[in-house]
């Protein structure tokens, strides 16, 4: 797909690779819709985008909220345009330090299911109607290895990502031959705040640029190879 | 007729009353049916509006968007005390404003941060109309409706409406104060089948207003000039439905103003863009059966004789069919208003 001139709504765009990807796909033409909680976070970004000559849009909103899934997409489509791609970054890895399911509140995992599995669901339902009546449009969701690797500590984060990642397995199955794709695109390890709040131990250089996984999801959706490995579900970006 | 007092469970069991005009016939159906009820090669053109939270409450005034103007005014129609328990023309009425004067809806009065509205038209029908310009606009204007607006509600529902429930299933740009509610029953999964026997889709967009103002006088105004966008696709679509075999479906009467309106701004032909409409359909030809030139049918509510979409029913069935359909959708239970029960008008 193209994405010059695409409308495209962004979760989680205020840093990591949220904000990689909203510039990168600026970059290259697309008119970006960004959400994060964080308003004058995601105005940095949007002037980020506006100096490079894209075009940008702050939408300030939390994707684990239900109420706030219509108001994102008003906003996101007012500005931006019939949503064609959807991309499901933003997540929370719950509290940190992480730690073990045994010490894991009962909050914590309904508040990790609400941003990073049912907040993706119900922004994909919404959105997918209207792109099932324009006859094309995509949905990618950040998923993670966690989503299907048991690591000690990562119970509510892993949960959530293999949920999400479940989902996306269905909706692809349900959606085939429709000219709707809904993938799966597993990132790898990056250098980021998040990682760093999991993982303050690790050394940066052994992770990815989250720019360089960006500029790779967007190859991905240009090339149009979801199309035939949408069931495989997952993609290591 | 009932109204329906809350969305129900299931769309798809909803009761539609197919009415066709050429074999005069009345069918006591279901929305699910509309799966066999289409043809492969027809077409189904909806309004792809979201609903916008064109309530603005401004202190004890209430300020109902009706329209943006192509300048970034809105016209809006104004409501004294009261909430939408109260039905609309049992409402006090509001303090009558002056060009200049701002409707404060968040911030201190006379500040110059917050947000309001400032008066720049009263109209000469009824000081309850005007035009207002927001002290915002793009982003940050989107950003305070959705904050600080609400949808509008009814007083014949049992509870207060949420985002979810003022939505159809495939809503995009929120231009419309009120719900194309004809195509709230046509769920995704529903229309995924219709895609996958053979029925093309369409949208135009289409700011469908506000039903009721509670004043006779405003009332007697409505529909009011409304903006509508129809895709070079759209138009596309329906010329090669035509040239299939196809029938042109439409998913509510804003779907159809807008393309006959469209038709009618352009000498009969259908151009694609942004445009403005006054058209009222029906009302023309009074008494006599006018068919609408671009569509074989028309998926839509239950309306009464007193409503405005009514006359427009008229292009699609003569008025004693639409009558003796609306005896038989009451005496087998059909409830009517923007949850309520459908029918499928062929012509």
């Amino acid at each position: 797909m193209n994405v010059k001139n695409k409308a495209v709504l962004i979760t989680g765009a205020s840093r990591g690779l949220g904000r990689a990807l909203a510039l990168e796909f600026a970059r290259a033409g697309a008119r970006v819709a960004l959400v994060a909680r964080d308003a004058s976070s995601l105005q940095q970004v949007v002037a980020e985008i506006e100096k490079l000559g894209g075009v940008a849009w702050a939408i300030a909103g939390d994707v684990g909220d239900k109420n706030a899934i219509y108001p994102i997409l008003g906003q996101a489509a007012e500005l931006a345009g019939s949503i064609d791609i959807l991309i499901n970054n933003a997540s929370t890895l719950g509290a940190v330090p992480l730690r073990s399911l045994l010490d894991t509140d009962c909050e914590a995992f309904e508040h990790a299911l609400a941003v990073n599995t049912l907040g993706p669901f119900r922004l994909a339902k919404a959105a997918l109607g209207s792109m099932l009546v324009q006859g094309q449009g995509l949905v990618i969701n950040i998923s993670s290895d966690a989503a299907v690797e048991a690591y000690p500590n990562w119970g509510i984060y892993s949960a959530s990502k293999a949920g999400l990642d479940q989902l996306t397995r269905v909706w692809a199955a349900e959606l085939q031959g429709s000219g709707l794709h809904v993938i799966s695109v597993d990132p790898g390890e990056m250098n980021t705040k998040m990682h760093a709040d999991a993982i303050p131990e690790a050394d940066p250089r052994t992770l990815s640029d989250p720019h360089d996984v960006a500029a790779r999801i967007l190859k991905l959706v240009e090339g149009g190879s979801y199309e035939v490995r949408q069931l495989a579900a997952r993609q290591s970006a | 007729m009932k109204s329906a007092s809350w969305p129900r469970d299931n769309p798809l069991e909803e009761r539609l009353l197919v009415i066709d005009a050429r074999q005069q016939t009345y069918v006591d159906s279901r929305i699910k049916d509309l799966s066999h009820l289409l043809n492969a090669n027809d077409l189904l053109v909806v309004n792809d509006a979201a609903t916008l939270p064109a309530s603005l409450q401004a202190g004890e005034v209430e300020l109902r968007l009706l329209a943006r103007e192509q300048d970034g005014a809105w016209r809006a129609v104004l409501f004294g005390a009261g909430d939408w328990r109260t039905a609309t023309e049992e409402r006090q009425a509001p303090p009558k404003f002056v060009v200049g004067e701002r409707l404060v809806i968040a911030g201190a009065a006379g500040a110059t941060a917050g947000f309001y509205a400032q008066v720049e038209r009263v109209a000469a029908q009824s000081p309850r109309l005007v035009t207002v310009r927001f002290n915002l606009e793009g982003a940050p204007l989107w950003s305070a409706l959705y904050k600080y607006g609400q949808m509008i509600q009814y007083a014949y529902l049992k509870c207060q409406l949420d985002s979810w429930s003022t939505q159809t299933s495939y809503s995009s740009r929120p231009w419309a104060v009120e719900m194309p509610s004809a195509g709230r029953p046509l769920s995704s999964g529903l229309l995924l089948a219709l895609r996958r026997k053979g029925v093309a889709l369409a949208a135009v967009t289409h700011a469908a207003g506000i039903s009721s103002t509670g004043s006779p006088v405003l009332d007697g105004l409505l529909p009011l000039r409304e903006r509508y966008d129809i895709r070079q696709r759209t138009i596309d679509a329906i010329i090669e439905a035509r040239a299939r075999g196809g029938r042109v479906l439409a998913v509510g009467t804003s779907v159809v103003r807008a393309l006959e309106g469209c038709a009618q701004n352009h000498d009969g032909r259908l151009v694609a863009g942004v445009g403005e409409t006054e058209l009222v359909l029906g009302r023309e030809v009074p008494g006599r059966l006018a068919r609408s030139p671009i569509f074989d049918g028309l998926l839509s509510g239950m309306h009464e004789p007193s409503e405005s979409h009514y006359l427009l029913l008229k292009s699609f069935a003569p008025a004693h069919m639409l009558d003796h359909g609306l005896r038989v959708a009451n005496e087998l239970g059909y409830l009517m208003h923007e949850f309520g029960d459908s029918c499928l008008i062929l012509s």
